[in-house]
């Protein structure tokens, strides 16, 4: 098993800060009314998103949730396009037709950040089977909630992954809350990590997700195992959520109370800050971190608001490989 | 030409493209023991990592063939039949139609989804689905339903090799239907090109599926009284070759529309409201359809025969718009 090097805490903390940042920035937009729609934040997850994602190769295949801007800057995406894309601009990531559920940076390993919750799962298990088949010897992240383990598609991605002996890591980012239904009421075992046992698969449960090692070092193991060819693994990492389910809900949706209070004293970033302080003895290159993240920020919302909305007849475009054809007169 | 069978023209699609490109491969439930007939000598040839069984998880293995798309595997999935897709509906509909669309085109899905229409045989309403008008409605999928082997083995072969997600819809009421299929692997058919089986002028009949070969025999019948009748057949419903319908019509100035899918929002409402808004000037009378009822399809089979589109009801509406 690899021990991580000091070098990998720092990047570790870059992915993470920018996580950090990019969601703190986006939300504070968003309530000026600069961002459309609603915005999922991972405030609170970095350590579970960094953590799993810095364990995989940069060409590994990835899939997300609609909980999505995390994932791509945590497997290092540019984030000028992520935030162009939450601006609903053509220079977006997705061109300005995904929005925030949906940044998904193909170029990085990504298959999809869906918003269909569970939906990823399957596409997962086929990204994994299709590597094989063309022998690339690729692993394949799967993201999801304790919400999602509730899906059929969960429980029939599990069986697949399991019965094909594929490269899949399940990774259960357990913020245990589904908007307003927390884990303990929805699912039915202590640990999602626990439903591996019926899948004959092998599990890691990351009880402190707060910590960014911890993350790591249960993620390599999965990684390493289905890299060797020993298949899938489900990791669950216990985290939680900082923020509301999603910004423009209009209220808060249920009094966490004491519960966030406590979690909020649980910051990764912070956790992960101290840890580095403590090995180094100084924080000179964590203060360079954090205004090379800055500026990185402001770069990515000045490129977002200086780039120009799609057309409406880039609507059309995408849908097929051939353009579809407008005989429709909206004008 | 030799004649064959339409389920031997899928598997000879299957098989020429699964030879000629490593990146194919075949999955579904049940198909190593090959009980539709659509594999035979295919896992003897590709082995069953390429022709592979899965366990009944249509959610999980339709998602399992849209990820294998996006990394460059080329799935067809056989999903026997076409009810079943319902359980896979959120891959479907949320994965295969709309991630290109929604990720702003930097993905592709090149797969194929095979379903047979298992209607007109007393398997009673939930085998007996003609579901692709529900698909038309979704855009990002491509709609292939041949009406012969010979389209059939073209129209796959192109689906195979096409970028994007294509369902394909299998009348069972033709698979055991011969017909003249040219030999060799160099026959396709693109998509969105209809074709007239059968030239006419005084009526045309604008045919799905199963309802072509009912068209063509009212059109032999009622050739016997003097009537001139075009038969159209569409092949593709995504995309639709709108120009060759509404050429027709205004040649004819008369049409039926004949699909064995239930009538409300069906492939014949879509298509007479093509026609009503582009040929509205050429028609000198109503446009009909002939289609299942909304109501399901009984497994009693005088209930079910007299439910679906038949010869005659297709000539009793040709003879309402003729006289
Ligand atoms: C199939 C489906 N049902 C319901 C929703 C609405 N919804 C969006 S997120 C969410 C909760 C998901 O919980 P979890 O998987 O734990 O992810 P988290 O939001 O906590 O990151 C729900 C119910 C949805 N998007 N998809
Ligand atoms: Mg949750």
């Amino acid at each position: 098993m690899d021990n991580l090097t000091l070098e990998q805490y720092y990047e570790g903390y870059l992915r993470m800060l920018r996580i950090r940042k990019f969601e703190t920035r986006a939300e504070e937009n968003h309530s000026k009314g600069e961002i459309p729609g609603a915005l999922h934040s991972s405030l609170g997850q970095e350590a579970a998103v960094v953590g799993a994602c810095m364990a995989l190769e940069d060409d590994d295949y990835m899939v997300g949730t609609h909980r999505s801007h995390g994932h791509p800057i945590g497997k290092n995406a540019d984030m000028k396009p992520l935030m162009a894309e939450l601006y609903a601009r053509k220079t977006g990531i997705c061109g300005g037709k995904g929005g925030s559920m949906h940044l998904a940076d193909f170029s990085i390993g990504s298959l999809g950040e869906t918003s269909i919750v569970g939906s990823g799962l399957p596409v997962a298990v086929g990204a994994a089977l299709g590597s094989n088949m063309l022998g690339e010897g690729k692993v394949t992240l799967c993201f999801f909630g304790d919400g999602a383990s509730n899906e059929g598609a969960f429980h029939e991605a599990l069986n697949l992954a399991a019965i094909w002996n594929l490269p899949v890591v399940f990774l259960c980012e357990n913020n245990g809350w589904a908007v307003t239904m927390p884990a303990s009421k929805a699912v039915s075992v202590e640990n999602i990590a626990d439903r591996a046992a019926a899948y004959s698969m092998r599990s890691e449960l990351v009880t402190d997700g707060q910590d960014f090692e911890s993350v790591y070092m249960a993620t390599n193991r999965a990684v390493d195992a289905a890299r060797a060819g020993e298949g899938p693994t489900l990791v669950e990492v216990k985290t939680y959520r900082f923020a509301e389910h999603a910004a423009n809900l209009g209220r808060m949706l249920v009094d966490r109370g004491e519960e966030l209070e406590g979690w909020l004293k649980r910051d990764p970033v912070e956790i992960l800050r101290i840890k580095i302080t403590e090995m180094v003895g100084d924080e000179i290159r964590l203060k360079e971190i954090e205004s090379r993240v800055d500026q990185e920020i402001e770069q990515a919302l000045e490129f977002a608001k200086s780039s120009g909305s799609p057309d409406v007849a880039d609507a059309f475009d995408d849908v097929y490989s051939e353009k579809v054809p407008d005989y429709y007169n909206i004008a | 030409m030799p004649r064959i069978s339409f389920i031997e023209s899928i598997r000879q699609a299957q098989y020429e493209e699964m030879a000629r490109d490593p990146k194919v491969f075949l999955m579904g439930e049940d198909l190593v023991a090959n009980v539709f007939g659509t594999a035979t000598g295919l896992i003897e040839e590709f082995g069953a990592e390429r022709v592979r069984d899965t366990p009944l998880s249509e959610n999980g293995f339709v998602g399992a063939a849209a990820g294998a798309s996006m990394v460059g595997a080329r799935p067809i999935v056989d999903l026997t039949i076409t009810s079943f897709i319902y359980v896979a509906m959120d891959q479907v509909c949320s994965i295969i139609a709309k991630s290109k669309y929604i990720y702003g085109g930097q993905v592709k899905l090149p797969l194929v989804l095979r379903m047979c229409m298992f209607y007109g045989n007393s398997n009673a309403a939930q085998h007996s689905d003609r579901n692709y008008p529900m698909f038309m409605g979704m855009p990002g999928l491509k709609i292939i339903i041949p009406s012969n082997p010979y389209d059939m083995k073209g129209l796959l072969k192109t689906a195979i090799r096409d970028d994007d997600p294509v369902m394909s819809f299998e009348d069972g009421t033709l698979w055991s239907q011969k017909g003249e299929v040219p030999e060799g692997d160099d026959h396709f058919i693109p998509l969105g090109v209809a074709d007239i089986k059968r030239e006419g002028t005084d009526a045309t009949v604008v045919a799905i599926a199963g309802g072509v070969p009912l068209a063509l025999k009212a059109a032999e019948e009622l050739g016997k009284e003097g009537y001139s009748i075009e038969v159209v057949d569409p092949r593709t419903l995504v995309p639709l070759d709108r120009e060759t319908i509404i050429n027709s019509v205004r040649k004819t100035g008369r049409v039926v529309v004949v699909d064995p899918a239930h009538q409300s929002c069906s492939a014949a409402s879509e298509i007479s409201a093509i026609i009503a808004e582009e040929a509205f000037e050429s028609l000198r009378a109503p446009i009909l359809r002939v289609t299942t009822p909304d109501t399901h399809l009984p497994f009693f089979p005088s209930g079910e025969k007299a439910l679906l589109p038949s010869k005659d009801r297709i000539v009793s509406a040709l003879k309402k718009i003729l006289d």
